[in-house]
């Protein structure tokens, strides 16, 4: 009990220390890629959930991403004064759930309020990830992998092809996403510092619910799926059920980490649902170690952030494919581990085992 | 709708299923080889494509394309040799992922040594806007190229299957792999060679092709998945219904665009994907009882 929460306390002061750390040296630009990278985490620690624990891959969860970032991004941008005299929207607009607010020019715009956006945004994820999940998961292997790669292409292709989403353009100036208490999720540069512990407080919140979810008695169904599938089927367990359950709760994770990021940047484009992008967060989730919420969470933290700042240059995407296919062959069970040297010797005795779960 | 038009549909309906079926049957070699799926086959095509058109600014067309072919067969050869052949039964998941990382990085590859420009080879015979009339419709004569060369390709890979001791091995080794080690074949060689083979007919298809859809380093993807799409519909490992698979595919696309925006069109043909796989996975040519005993 004291260690699981011990480790978030451990990583609550890691975070807050990085932020004393660039307040010292004067750097407090880089909490912008930060901010950026926790929105990014919380997805990863979502499809480690459903990759380590549930052992399903997806190959396209930067298409719950791009659902959740494009939903409230169209929402609190698109101006429905046109629609203004149907009864529902004057209904609408009297429940506080659509706002006026002036745009660039000084116009009037009616949209939907971005808490109003974001709850049907995410509520939208989880809806389309249980309507597919079902089949889908039923799917194993190969076939899991293309369908759920079949899944991110759909969503690149429409958001790429559908004018009212800005087409190749993507959507800008979406607006600010109040919060109580006067703060709001936006990149102006005088409310960096509350992003950044908005965004990492998110991240250790979402982090929390999973910890406890796998000292839990799903956990340790999920531990068994993991393990052998049929056995846990013959012992009871509900496997469809819970497979189904991380999935949908991964692609809410997704979508909410979408929501945050399109408001934060004010912003998205088509290129967050595309293939390369779902392959980075399977390669992040691969070198933490596939079952290791931490090991994903800190690789993240690494990997985006690194990525953010252009460390990796033009081969930003390569390095991620390299990595992919380097801890794949060399160590399957991550970089992150507490017996590595056995493992090592294990490499050579014969394939190492965790990764033989298919 | 006029009975023209439905011609010149199913006319690019089936070059566009041509080069599906490629794609599905390399990833049946592969796959029959060794029980995984190569999600970097679609690169192979890219690459053939790519190479013969940097070739071609040097050498005659033909000399171009083979050069393409054996170069693309020679870096799919040593990608079994680096990658795979060591891997000691490995798990599904494994090879999944890292032929995906292979894709990515052959793709980022050829980002950096080609650019993101889009390129093309010349039309083998005539221009891009001379045409054969063919009862009524006109068809481009690279049409007929795609499709009699395919066809030709075809009918040499079914007679090296069927009639040749190598060809006769790699059979072997895909019905079952331990007994065909017991008689004597080096079954890590046969999956080189089904690497090889596979990676020389993508890339044959990627320069035939080339003239009409054009190549990009990113054209893979789409190609694979799509390929995939008519493996799985013909029913995974078996080539002949692939073709067949493939025209099916080609011209449900190609009619498609007279309904949705031509920017859907891939949207259709994986919609088609998913719904094969979650109704019937063996494919429509498949044996159900057959596909329950493969390991998926």
């Amino acid at each position: 009990m004291a260690s699981k929460y011990s480790q978030i306390i451990l990583f609550s002061l890691l975070i807050a220390g990085i932020q004393v750390l660039t307040h010292v040296t004067d750097s407090s630009y880089h909490l912008t890629q930060l901010t950026m990278t926790a929105y990014y985490s919380l997805l990863v620690i979502g499809l480690c959930m459903l990759i380590g624990y549930a052992g399903q891959i997806s190959i396209g969860h930067a298409g719950f991403f791009a659902i959740g970032g494009y939903i409230s991004a169209f929402l609190t941008t698109h101006d429905f004064s046109a629609q203004k005299g149907l009864p529902i929207v004057g209904f609408l607009v009297k429940t506080g759930i659509m706002t006026r607010r002036p745009d660039l020019y000084g116009g009037d715009l009616l949209t939907v309020h971005p808490w109003t956006a974001c709850i049907l945004a995410v509520c939208t994820a989880l809806l389309i990830a249980f309507v597919i999940g079902g089949p889908v998961l039923k799917l194993r292997g190969h076939y899991l992998a293309m369908a759920t790669l079949g899944f991110g292409i759909i969503i690149y292709r429409i958001v790429l092809g559908t004018t009212l989403l800005g087409a190749a353009d993507g959507i800008t100036d979406v607006p600010a996403f109040g919060l109580p208490g006067g703060i709001e999720v936006s990149g102006k540069g005088a409310g960096r510092i509350a992003n950044y512990y908005i965004a990492w407080g998110t991240v250790v919140a979402g982090m929390t619910l999973l910890v406890n979810l796998i000292h839990s008695r799903v956990g340790r169904a999920l531990t068994a799926i993991h393990g052998a599938e049929d056995a846990a089927d013959a012992m009871g367990i509900d496997t469809a059920d819970y497979k189904l359950r991380i999935f949908v709760l991964s692609a809410g994770y997704a979508a909410l980490a979408g929501v945050l990021l399109t408001h934060y940047n004010g912003g998205i484009g088509p290129s967050e649902a595309s293939v390369i992008k779902s392959v980075r967060y399977v390669s992040i989730v691969a070198i933490g170690g596939m079952a290791s919420l931490w090991g994903a969470l800190i690789m993240s933290l690494l990997l985006n952030y690194l990525s953010l700042r252009g460390s990796f240059g033009t081969f930003d995407d390569a390095v991620f494919g390299a990595i992919l296919i380097l801890i794949m062959l060399f160590a399957p069970e991550g970089l992150l581990r507490k017996q590595i040297i056995g493992d090592v010797k294990a490499l050579f005795g014969r394939s190492a085992g965790r990764g033989e779960d298919q | 709708m006029n009975l023209e038009l439905l011609f010149q549909y199913i006319v690019a309906g089936i070059t566009y299923g041509t080069i599906y079926a490629v794609v599905a049957i390399g990833f049946n070699i592969i796959y029959n080889a060794t029980g995984i799926i190569n999600f970097a086959q679609g690169e192979f095509v890219m690459l053939g494509g790519m190479t013969a058109v940097t070739l071609s600014g040097f050498l005659p067309l033909p000399a171009a394309i083979l050069g393409a072919v054996i170069i693309t067969m020679m870096i799919g050869g040593l990608v079994e040799i680096v990658f795979i052949r060591w891997l000691k039964s490995p798990s599904v998941l494994r090879m999944i992922i890292i032929t995906i990382g292979l894709s990515i990085v052959i793709r980022e590859v050829a980002l950096h040594i080609w650019g993101e420009g889009v390129r093309a080879l010349p039309y083998f015979s005539g221009t891009s806007v001379s045409s054969i009339n063919l009862w009524g419709v006109f068809i481009s004569p690279q049409v007929l190229w795609v499709i009699g060369i395919s066809s030709v390709m075809v009918f040499f890979l079914s007679l090296f299957f069927n009639y040749t001791l190598t060809g006769r091995q790699m059979r072997a080794c895909a019905a079952n792999r331990d007994a065909a080690r017991l008689c004597g074949i080096n079954a890590g060689n046969m999956v080189t060679l089904s690497f090889m083979l596979s990676a020389a007919i993508g890339a044959l298809g990627g320069c035939i092709v080339s003239p009409i859809t054009y190549v990009q380093y990113d054209s893979g993807t789409p190609l694979a998945i799509k390929g995939f799409t008519v493996a799985i519909l013909g029913g995974l490992g078996n080539s002949t219904a692939a073709v067949a698979a493939g025209m099916i595919l080609g011209i449900l696309e190609s009619f498609s665009i007279w309904v949705l925006p031509a920017a859907y069109k891939d949207v259709v043909s994986i919609t088609i994907l998913l719904a094969i796989l979650f109704i019937r996975p063996s494919g429509i040519f498949g044996d159900a009882e057959a596909a329950r005993l493969k390991e998926y």
